[in-house]
């Protein structure tokens, strides 16, 4: 699954950074995974480890936050919340919905050691 | 909010306890050797990729050649679409074809037995390719000038979604065996294309794939995806899918004489509202 290259581009953000801002350890990372984007969060944490191994960032905890799917439905014309790309808006129960946020997947921000 | 770390923030849960927040912000005791502090990353997963992908279509829109990422679940008919379609374009205009797979260069034996250029990647363990292995790929086998590169991704309803290629174009290709209901169960693949194309329409006879229901359910995850349908095998309905790749490879020869080339972005199909 690529939930393993996701963790591994996670550990290259974070490897960039160590090399700019000269930390030796990484304590906690934090994620923002929105609720629509094409990952698991389980498989993310599941993986984060066996891929962190022997790096700067072994050990390190992994904190996830979410953030809500929205859709704007041109039915509507109006911001609506979905929970899945799937679901139809729950206003008119149309599906001429653009998918505006909880897509994405993001490095926030970094707990490190000097 | 303290604009160091992002405590205050209500989003956040950074430190667990409250703590003073001292001048220089760092947390922990520097005197008892180690101390820690947050540092703001703020960058998108899958940034380095975009970057890749960015520079490749940079390379692609100076080459005005039009290119595809095609993708499906194993064995819809990619290498069979791909085999027919250069067959019929082949002498017209520059094709070449970079194909993934995790082991074995079969499918570029087929597109080269056609006469056109293959490039083989395998990509291992590695489920879907990525822009980097492509920016690579180029360097053995560039782009086809004012012509089409098509790309054949790694068998895979899920993962090769997500990485943008530097491509033009996403699509996918669902078969008529596979059921109708694929696009509402692997939506996000249904949701990064533009365009899907319905194989293996010759063996609708014997199927009770329902057509209708499957194009309603992509357009229920994609309102905005076009649809060919079609048959590698017998060969009908290809020309609709001939006229769409005509099409595109004109707007990039077009596009590369106006030396104006706009892509929106990652994800910018489904989420141009964002901005
Ligand atoms: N009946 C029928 N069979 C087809 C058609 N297109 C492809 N096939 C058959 O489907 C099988 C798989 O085709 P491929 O072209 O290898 O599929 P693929 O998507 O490239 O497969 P992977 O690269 O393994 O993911 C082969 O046996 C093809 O002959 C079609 O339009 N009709
Ligand atoms: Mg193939
Ligand atoms: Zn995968
Ligand atoms: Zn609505």
């Amino acid at each position: 699954m690529h939930e393993v290259s996701l963790v591994e581009s996670v550990l290259d953000l974070i490897q960039d950074s160590a090399r700019v801002n000269g930390f030796v350890r990484v304590k906690k990372v934090v994620l923002q995974i929105g609720q629509l984007a094409n990952v698991e969060p389980d498989a993310m944490s599941f993986c984060f480890d066996s891929v962190t191994r022997g790096s700067i960032a072994e050990g390190a905890c992994l904190e996830l936050l979410d953030s809500p799917g929205v859709a704007w439905c041109m039915t509507c014309q109006c911001s609506v919340g979905i929970a899945s790309r799937t679901s139809g808006c729950p206003a008119c129960g149309g599906h001429t919905l653009q998918v505006t946020g909880g897509s994405e997947m993001r490095v926030k921000s970094l707990e490190v050691e000097y | 909010m303290c604009m160091t770390c992002g405590c205050g923030d209500e989003n956040f849960r950074v430190h667990g306890l409250p703590h003073p927040h001292t001048e220089d912000h760092h947390h922990g005791d520097p005197a008892g050797g180690s101390f820690s502090r947050i540092v703001e990353i703020e960058q998108d997963l899958l940034s380095k990729n975009d970057g890749f992908a960015s520079a490749n279509r940079k390379r692609f829109a100076a080459k005005a050649c039009f290119v595809l990422n095609l993708m499906s679940s194993p064995g819809s008919g990619k290498t069979t679409l791909l085999v027919e379609t250069v067959r019929r374009l082949q002498g017209h205009l520059p094709v070449s074809v970079i194909e993934g797979d995790q082991q074995t260069s079969q499918d570029a034996e087929r597109i080269r037995a056609t006469g056109v250029p293959a490039l083989q990647i395998n990509t291992g363990k590695g489920c879907h390719l990525d822009a980097h292995m492509i920016a690579h790929a180029l360097e053995k086998m560039p782009a086809p000038e004012n012509g089409l590169l098509l790309i054949e991704n790694v068998g895979n309803l899920v993962c090769p979604a997500e990485f943008d290629l530097g491509e033009s174009s996403k699509v996918v290709v669902l078969s008529t065996t596979e059921g109708e209901d694929k696009p509402i169960k692997y939506p996000d693949m249904f949701a990064a294309a533009s365009l899907m194309v319905l194989n293996k329409c010759d063996l609708l006879p014997y199927l009770d794939f329902n057509v209708e229901a499957a194009i309603a359910y992509a357009r229920q995850v994609n309102p905005a995806l076009q649809i060919i349908s079609l048959s590698a095998r017998t060969g009908e309905g290809m020309q609709a899918w001939l006229d769409w790749i005509n099409n595109g490879v004109a707007e990039a020869r077009a596009g590369s004489n106006r030396g104006a080339y706009t892509y929106l972005g990652r994800g910018a199909k489904t989420e141009y509202c964002k901005a």
